[in-house]
C-alpha cells in the first residue's frame, strides 16, 4: 500500500513505519493479513486484509445437492467443523419439516461437545503461543490428539468430520466409544487445572493481557461480537440456553460471564478465561449426555432426493466462535438456491480496526488471538 | 597462560623470533584451542540439550535419532547449514549484512578470555577481569543493529531496535551486581574474585549478605534480558515478529547468530558462578587435592556443573513463561530494577564499613535462609509434577 | 412481541414504506421500500418496545425471475428474544440501498461483503472496496448470471474438460 508519509512535527522529521504482519506469519490464525501503521512501537491504525482464504462455499451451495453439501460446510470453519455440519442439517430440516431421532440428537451434543473441546484447546494453546509460553500449546495439542482419536472412532475422520447429516447424524456412537469418552473426561477435567497453574495465574501472562483492548457491551451489540467474546464483556447469552435447539433444554450447565475480576471487563484476559471456564462446562455437558444416551436408531429416514419445499430458513447454532447463523433458501429443487453462512469470526475482525488504535504490536497479536479469528470462517 | 608462554621463550623453543610474534602466534592459537575444543562442542550441545528439555516439558521426546539420544543432532544441523545456499537479500547492506554475525560472535566469544576453566587454566588473568567482560559482552548490540538494519526489512528493524533497547537498558542493573561483588573481593580479576570465595557455601558470596543475594537475582535477570532469552526474547519473538532481527538470515549466518545465543548462556552462567557460587573451588578431597592433575579435573567439572545449572534453569524458564511486552520490559528494569541494584551497592558498601571482613554468622544466617527458599522452591515443583497427569493412550492397538 | 405486532407498529410508524408481510413462514419477513429501510432500522433499534440490539446478519439474495436483488437484514433482539428479517427489493441492475453503518458498525464489513459478491452499492458507505476477492477481479460471483473472467493475471480460469485432459 503506497501511502504518503505524514511528517510529525518539524523538529524531528519523523514519519509513520507501514508494516505488513501476514499473511505469511507464525501467528494470524491462519492466512490473513493486516496493513499496520506506527509509529514505533504504537499502532496508529491496523486495517485487516482478508480473502486469502475465500472457497466460495457460498456458491458451491448452489451446485451441490442438499445432501452432498455437509461435505463442504466441515471446511466452512475446520476447527469447529461439527457444528457447521449442524447448522446447515438443521437449516434444511427446518426446512423440509423433518423429524430428528432422539438418539441422533444426543449423538450430535455428544459430537458437538468433543469438538467444542478440542476447539477451545486449540484458542487457548495458540494464545498462550502467541504470548510467548510455548509449551501450554503443546499440552493443549496432546490432549486434542486423543480428542481427534475419539472423533475417528465415531466418524472416521480427526478434522473435517462430514458427521451430521440430514435428519441425524451418520454413523452410531457404539457403547464402548462412550466408555472411552468417559475414560478421557476423568483424565481431562484434572487437566484444565493444569492450564490454569501454567497460565492463567502467571503473572507475566496477566500484565500482558488485563486492561489490553477492554470492549464495552454497547460496542459488542454495535459490532455483533458473538459467542465468548461476547460473554467476556458481560452479557450472558448462550443460544444453547437462549435460543434452545436439539436437546440442551434438558441438559443443565452453566454460561460463564467475564467479570472483570482482574483488570476491565471485555478485555483480552476476560475472553481467555471465559474459554478456559468453556472448557470445564463442555465436559459437565458431555457427562450429561453420555448418561442419558437413548437407544435408538440414530438417523431417520430422508429421501436421497432431498426436496424441501421453497421457503427461507435462519437457524443459528453455538459454535465455539460464536453463534454461527445459516440462511437457507429453497426453491423446491434438490439443489438449495442460497446458502448463507454467518459467522463470529467476520464481525470480530471488523472490530479490530477500531480497537488497535493505541495499542502496540504486541498488544496486537494478543488481541487477535483473544477473539479467537479463524480466517476459513472469516472468509468462507 | 603468559607465564607458560614466557616459560617455553625462555627455553629456547622459539629461537630468534620476537617476543610479540610469539604472543600473537599463542594468542591465536589458544583462540582456536578454546573455540574448536570448549565452545563449539559446547554450544552444540546446548542446542541439543535445550531441544531435549524443552521437548520433556512439553511431554514430547526431541531429537533422539542422529548419534546416541541424539546427541550429534548439532553436528547434523551444522552441516545442513553449511550447505545451503548463502542468500543476501538484493536491497541488503552488502558490507554490513554479512559483517552483523562476525560480530555478534566476536562479542560473546571474546568473554571466553577471563572465564576461567580451573585453577590455572584461564586464557589471560586481566586484573580488570569482569570490567572486560561487561565491555565486550556490550558489543553484540552492534552487531544486533546491523543485523536488524542492514536487512532492509521493517520486521528486522524493530526487532534490531529492541534488542538494542533492551541489552543496553539491562546492563546497568548487571554492571551494578557485578560492582555489588566487587566491592567484596576487592579485585576486579576472575581468579581473584573466586580466590577471595571459599568451597563451602557459607563462604560463597551469594550469601555474604542479604545484598549480595539480591544482587545475584538482579545479575541473572538482567544476564537473561543480555541474551534475548525469554521472557525477554522480544527481539526474536517469534509469534511477532517473524524472527527478529534474523528474519532475513538463513544457513551458516542465521547459525552463527544462535550459535551466539547458546554459548552466552553458559557465559551467563560462568560469570554467575565466578561471582557468586565459588567459581572452581573445590571441597579439599584428600587422594585428589593432593595430585596437580586430579585437582585441576576436579576444579574443572565443578565450575563446569555449577555453571551448566544456570543454563539448565535457563532453559527451563524458557519453557515455562511467556514473553514481556516492551514497554513492561522497560519499566521493569528502569523502574524497579535499577533502584534495587542502587540499594544493593549502598547497602554492601554500608555492610563493609561495618563488617570489613564479612560476618561469618550472617553468612551462615543467609545460607540456612538460601536453604529455606531452595526447599519451598523444590516444593512446589514437586507438586505440579505429581500432580501432571501424563499422556492417556486410549488405542491400545497403536 | 409477536412479528405480527412488530409490523403493525411499523406500519403506523412508516405508513406506505413496509408492506408484504408473511407471517406463517418459519422467519416473518417484511419487505421495506429501499428509501427508508435506515430510518426504519433506526427506529426498531431506538424503540423500547422492539429493541433489536444487533444486526445479526446482511446479505442479499439474488432473484433474477422476479427481476429484484432483495438486500435481507436479520434483526435480533437480546433483551426481547424476538427476531424480525427485513427486505429491500431493488433493481438488478443498478442496485443502490443507503448504508446501515450508521445505525450498527458492523454493516461496515457485512456491506462490503454484499458489494464484493454482489454488486450492491452502498450509498454513504465510508470504504466501499471489495473484501474477498482481489480489487481487480472482474464481476460479482455471487449473481445468478455470474460468468466467470477467462483469465486473471495471466493465468486461465477454465479448466480443460477431464477426457480431454487424459486423452493428451
Amino acid at each position: 500500500m503506497s501511502e504518503a508519509a505524514a511528517p510529525q512535527s518539524e523538529v524531528f522529521h519523523t514519519e509513520d513505519m507501514t508494516i505488513s504482519i501476514g499473511p505469511q506469519h507464525p501467528s494470524t490464525h491462519g492466512v490473513l493479513r493486516f496493513v499496520v501503521r506506527t509509529d514505533g512501537e504504537v499502532i496508529k491504525d491496523a486495517i485487516p486484509d482478508v480473502g486469502y482464504l475465500h472457497r466460495s462455499i457460498e456458491k458451491i451451495g448452489e451446485k451441490c445437492t442438499w445432501h452432498g453439501y455437509v461435505p463442504y460446510t466441515d471446511r466452512a470453519d475446520y476447527l469447529a467443523a461439527m457444528f457447521a455440519n449442524q447448522g446447515f442439517c438443521m437449516a434444511a430440516e427446518k426446512l423440509g419439516s423433518t423429524e430428528v431421532t432422539r438418539r441422533g440428537e444426543f449423538c450430535r451434543v455428544i459430537a458437538c461437545e468433543l469438538n467444542r473441546l478440542a476447539s477451545h484447546l486449540i484458542s487457548v494453546g495458540t494464545f498462550g503461543q502467541d504470548i510467548g509460553a510455548v509449551t501450554p500449546f503443546l499440552h493443549a495439542l496432546r490432549e486434542r490428539e486423543t480428542i481427534n482419536d475419539l472423533m475417528e472412532e465415531i466418524c472416521g475422520a480427526r478434522l473435517t468430520y462430514n458427521y451430521i447429516r440430514i435428519g441425524g447424524v451418520g454413523y452410531d456412537i457404539t457403547p464402548e466409544t462412550c466408555g472411552k469418552i468417559t475414560v478421557f473426561l476423568d483424565h481431562f477435567e484434572l487437566i484444565v487445572d493444569e492450564y490454569n497453574r501454567l497460565l492463567s495465574y502467571n503473572k507475566i501472562y496477566i500484565e500482558r493481557l488485563v486492561n489490553v483492548a477492554a470492549i464495552t457491551k454497547e460496542e459488542a451489540f454495535q459490532y455483533n461480537l458473538v459467542g465468548p467474546n461476547l460473554r467476556a464483556c458481560g452479557v450472558k447469552w448462550d443460544i444453547r440456553r437462549d435460543i434452545p435447539y436439539s436437546v440442551y433444554p434438558e441438559l443443565d450447565f452453566e454460561i460463564p460471564v467475564g467479570n472483570g475480576e482482574k483488570g476491565t471487563l471485555g478485555d483480552c484476559y476476560d475472553r481467555y478465561w471465559v474459554r478456559i471456564r468453556e472448557l470445564e462446562e463442555s465436559c459437565k455437558i458431555l457427562r450429561q449426555a453420555l448418561k442419558m444416551i437413548p437407544k435408538g436408531p440414530a438417523i431417520s429416514k430422508v429421501a436421497r432426493k432431498f426436496k424441501p419445499p421453497a421457503g427461507e430458513a435462519y437457524v443459528r447454532v453455538e459454535a465455539p466462535r460464536g453463534d454461527m447463523g445459516f440462511y437457507v433458501v429453497s426453491d423446491g429443487s434438490e439443489y438449495p438456491y442460497r446458502v448463507r453462512i454467518r459467522t463470529g469470526s467476520f464481525t470480530a475482525m471488523a472490530i479490530i480496526d477500531k480497537l488497535s488504535r493505541g495499542i502496540m504490536v504486541a498488544d496486537l497479536i494478543a488481541l487477535i488471538a483473544s477473539l479467537d479469528v479463524d480466517a476459513p470462517e472469516i472468509d468462507r | 597462560m603468559q607465564q607458560f608462554v614466557d616459560q617455553l621463550i625462555q627455553q629456547g623453543y622459539f629461537a630468534g623470533l620476537p617476543k610479540e610474534v610469539v604472543y600473537a602466534v599463542a594468542m591465536v592459537l589458544a583462540a582456536l584451542v578454546v573455540l574448536s575444543v570448549f565452545v563449539a562442542p559446547l554450544a552444540g550441545v546446548t542446542s541439543w540439550l535445550e531441544r531435549r528439555v524443552w521437548a520433556r516439558m512439553q511431554s514430547r521426546v526431541g531429537p533422539n535419532r542422529v548419534g546416541p539420544q541424539g546427541i550429534l543432532q548439532w553436528i547434523a544441523d551444522g552441516i545442513k547449514n553449511l550447505l545451503k545456499e548463502d542468500i543476501i537479500p538484493t536491497a541488503a547492506d552488502k558490507v554490513l549484512f554479512p559483517l552483523a554475525p562476525y560480530i555478534v560472535f566476536v562479542g560473546f566469544l571474546c568473554a571466553f578470555v577471563v572465564i576461567p576453566f580451573g585453577g590455572s587454566l584461564i586464557v589471560a588473568d586481566l586484573n580488570i577481569g569482569i570490567l572486560y567482560l561487561l565491555a565486550v559482552t556490550s558489543i553484540v548490540v552492534v552487531g544486533i543493529l546491523m543485523a536488524g538494519w542492514s536487512s532492509n526489512n521493517k520486521w528486522s528493524l524493530l526487532g534490531g531496535m529492541r534488542s538494542a533497547a533492551q541489552i543496553v537498558s539491562y546492563e546497568i542493573p548487571a554492571g551494578l551486581a557485578v560492582l555489588t561483588i566487587v566491592f567484596v573481593a576487592g579485585t576486579m580479576s576472575t581468579q581473584g574474585i573466586i580466590q577471595a570465595q571459599g568451597w563451602a557455601p557459607w563462604d560463597w558470596f551469594l550469601f555474604y549478605s542479604p545484598f549480595t543475594f539480591v544482587a545475584f537475582f538482579l545479575y541473572f535477570t538482567a544476564a537473561l534480558a543480555e541474551g534475548n532469552r525469554t521472557p525477554f526474547d522480544i527481539p526474536e519473538a517469534e509469534s511477532e515478529l517473524v524472527a527478529g532481527y534474523v528474519t532475513e538470515y538463513s544457513g551458516m549466518r542465521f547459525l552463527f547468530f544462535f550459535f551466539a545465543e547458546w554459548g552466552n548462556l553458559y557465559v551467563i552462567g560462568a560469570v554467575a558462578t565466578i561471582l557468586f557460587l565459588g567459581g572452581w573451588q573445590a571441597p579439599p578431597i584428600p587422594w585428589v587435592t593432593d595430585q596437580p592433575v586430579l585437582k585441576g579435573i576436579l576444579q574443572f567439572v565443578v565450575f563446569f556443573i555449577k555453571a551448566y545449572l544456570w543454563v539448565f534453569v535457563s532453559m527451563w524458564v524458557r519453557a515455562t513463561l511467556p514473553r514481556v511486552r516492551v514497554d513492561q520490559l522497560m519499566a521493569l528494569c528502569w523502574k524497579y530494577m535499577v533502584p534495587l541494584s542502587f540499594v544493593c551497592v549502598i547497602g554492601t558498601a554500608g555492610w563493609m564499613v561495618v563488617w570489613p571482613h564479612g560476618n561469618r554468622w550472617a553468612s551462615i544466617a543467609m545460607f540456612i535462609i538460601g536453604v529455606i527458599v531452595l526447599g519451598v522452591f523444590g516444593k512446589r515443583v514437586g507438586f505440579q509434577i505429581r500432580h501432571s497427569r501424563p499422556t492417556l493412550y486410549l488405542k491400545p492397538y497403536i | 412481541m409477536e412479528a405480527q405486532e412488530i409490523y403493525n407498529k411499523l406500519e403506523r410508524q412508516f405508513p406506505g414504506k413496509v408492506g408484504n408481510f408473511h407471517g406463517d413462514v418459519f422467519d416473518p419477513y417484511l419487505n421495506v421500500d429501499a428509501r427508508s429501510i435506515v430510518d426504519v432500522c433506526r427506529y426498531l433499534r431506538d424503540d423500547p418496545e422492539t429493541a433489536f440490539e444487533v444486526l445479526s446478519d446482511l446479505t442479499a439474495l439474488d432473484l433474477p425471475k422476479v427481476d429484484s436483488l432483495q438486500v435481507v437484514y436479520h434483526l435480533y433482539s437480546y433483551s426481547k428474544r424476538h427476531q424480525i428479517v427485513l427486505k429491500a427489493d431493488l433493481p438488478r441492475e443498478t442496485p443502490s440501498v443507503s448504508t446501515m453503518e450508521g445505525v450498527w458498525k458492523v454493516a461496515n464489513w457485512q456491506e462490503r461483503e454484499v458489494f464484493d459478491l454482489f454488486g450492491v452499492m452502498f450509498e454513504g458507505h465510508t470504504d466501499l472496496r471489495r473484501i474477498m476477492l482481489p480489487e481487480d477481479w472482474i464481476g460479482h460471483p455471487l449473481r445468478k448470471d455470474y460468468v466467470e473472467q477467462e483469465e486473471y493475471d495471466g493465468i486461465s480460469t477454465q479448466r480443460a474438460p477431464l477426457v480431454e485432459k487424459l486423452l493428451r
